[in-house]
């Protein structure tokens, strides 16, 4: 067949009817704070790995939120639990707690296996 | 002291601004257009951020107009309010002449109408709806769809009304942000188990108590707060509603689909209130009356004798309108001393 050059993408759209918004029950559960949060950024700007690599926390707490897994764990493998974030959240959201929790969760969605 | 004053409008402002006079020995004349006092207030059932029943206020509102001084004349509409000399005088339709050495608009708010936002098909689909007609269904602690199911999703979208220059309101509101808040909340405790969302552009907690309340809608009712402006709805083919909307925050695209959508409409100037001012010159941005200054001469306009009350100036909460009217009923009784 005539290979045109076009291709399917895959579409960018939040689609919050088939979007797994569960998961983020199993976290709260785990964190009930992370319900505070409010997504001002002061966690991602005090951030040391933010200074270094593309680690943004607020963005992959909201990913989380929202459903999308995808490239989440690797991501959060560039934390290193400093907890310098915790200490400047105006809610009192329990940060560092979020990201050892979410890592747990997503390995446990098999998005990037971790050992414990 | 041997003076009277005309009150345009029954509702808070002209109710509390009656009852300081009445107080002070003036006479007051209370006009109403409708056949009940208290205005807006009637159509709420619970007042945010602390819950009241609202019913609670309109009794002690209500009360307040058996005081000997006031008179209430209800269902009658002012048409033309215009001085003759230190006086002043208000006419309805039927050319009934009402006369005082003073007049206070009262004429408050209407709250937008959401047609005129057609996008959003409020008018067109069954299960959108406004914060105004969400009011009426919790009067009965039922909140359901057009088909009578319990809604498992709802959405509440923020700024209908206001902050748009596309229906020529470049205003915030002011309480439509934690009126979202509060009927969400409403919401959960009658389904618990349902998801409530609430999309915004800003969430402006700036009143007393106002923060606490939003904080509190996340952490004990699970409330998800969206920031982005929805900008189109459509209905499915089960009859529910699809909203799109960007989630700013994620810079993403997102569309979901929701079993009722509630529209926070916003608060507009009342047609008494643009068509008074403008008789009088004193009609300010859209359609609101314009006081004489925005700090000690909040209460006055440029025509002696002629005070504002209230939300016929700007959007204010009850206790603020409350505040207002106390105010220019001081402001009158000074007016009231130093003219013959």
């Amino acid at each position: 067949m005539k290979n045109w050059g076009f291709k399917i993408s895959k579409p960018r759209v939040l689609d919050f009817d088939t979007a797994n918004l569960d998961a983020y029950n199993r976290l709260i559960e785990k964190v009930p704070s992370a319900h505070r949060c409010l997504m001002c950024g002061a966690c991602t700007a005090t951030c040391t790995a933010n200074l270094h690599t593309t680690f943004n926390f607020r963005n992959c707490h909201l990913m989380f939120r929202r459903g999308q897994f995808e490239g989440l764990a690797e991501e959060l493998d560039k934390c290193m639990l400093c907890g310098k974030c915790k200490l400047v959240c105006p809610r009192g959201v329990n940060t560092r707690a979020i990201i050892y929790n979410l890592r747990i969760v997503l390995s446990d969605l098999n998005y990037k296996k971790i050992e414990l | 002291m041997d003076k009277k004053v005309l009150i345009i409008g029954g509702g808070p402002a002209g109710i509390e601004t009656a009852y300081s006079l009445a107080l002070q020995d003036v006479k007051v004349v209370m006009i109403e257009k409708d056949a009940n006092v208290c205005g807006n207030i009637q159509n709420w059932e619970k007042l945010f951020p602390d819950f009241k029943d609202a019913e609670e206020v309109r009794k002690i509102l209500s009360q307040k107009l058996n005081h000997p001084n006031i008179e209430v004349i209800t269902n009658t509409e002012i048409k033309n309010l215009y001085p003759q000399g230190n006086l002043w005088f208000a006419k309805n339709d039927d050319e009934r002449i009402f006369e005082a050495n003073a007049a206070l608009l009262a004429t408050g708010f209407e709250v937008f109408d959401a047609k005129r936002k057609e996008e959003l098909g409020y008018g067109i689909y069954d299960n959108v709806i406004t914060s105004a007609d969400f009011e009426k269904m919790y009067k009965s602690r039922k909140i359901l769809t057009a088909e009578g199911r319990v809604p498992q999703r709802i959405a509440f979208l923020n700024c209908v009304g206001s902050r748009d220059e596309k229906v020529g309101n470049h205003y915030c509101s002011r309480v439509c942000c934690i009126n979202a808040v509060k009927q969400a909340i409403e919401f959960k405790e009658l389904v618990p188990d349902a998801k409530a969302y609430c999309f915004y552009m800003d969430m402006r907690m700036a009143g007393q108590f106002y923060e606490e309340l939003y904080r509190k809608s996340q952490e004990k009712y699970g409330v998800t707060y969206i920031r982005g402006r929805t900008s189109e709805a459509a209905v499915t083919r089960d009859n529910r509603i699809q909203i799109k909307a960007e989630d700013t925050l994620s810079a993403l695209p997102m569309k979901m689909t929701v079993d009722l959508l509630v529209l926070m409409v916003g608060i507009e100037a009342s047609a008494g209130t643009t068509l008074l001012s403008e008789q009088n010159d004193v009609l300010g941005l859209y359609g609101f009356a314009k006081p004489l200054g925005l700090y000690s001469e909040d209460n006055m306009t440029t025509k002696p004798g002629l005070f504002l009350a209230g939300t016929c100036k700007r959007p204010l909460t009850l206790p603020e309108t409350l505040a207002d009217a106390r105010s220019a009923a001081t402001d009158i009784i000074k007016y009231l001393k130093t003219t013959k």
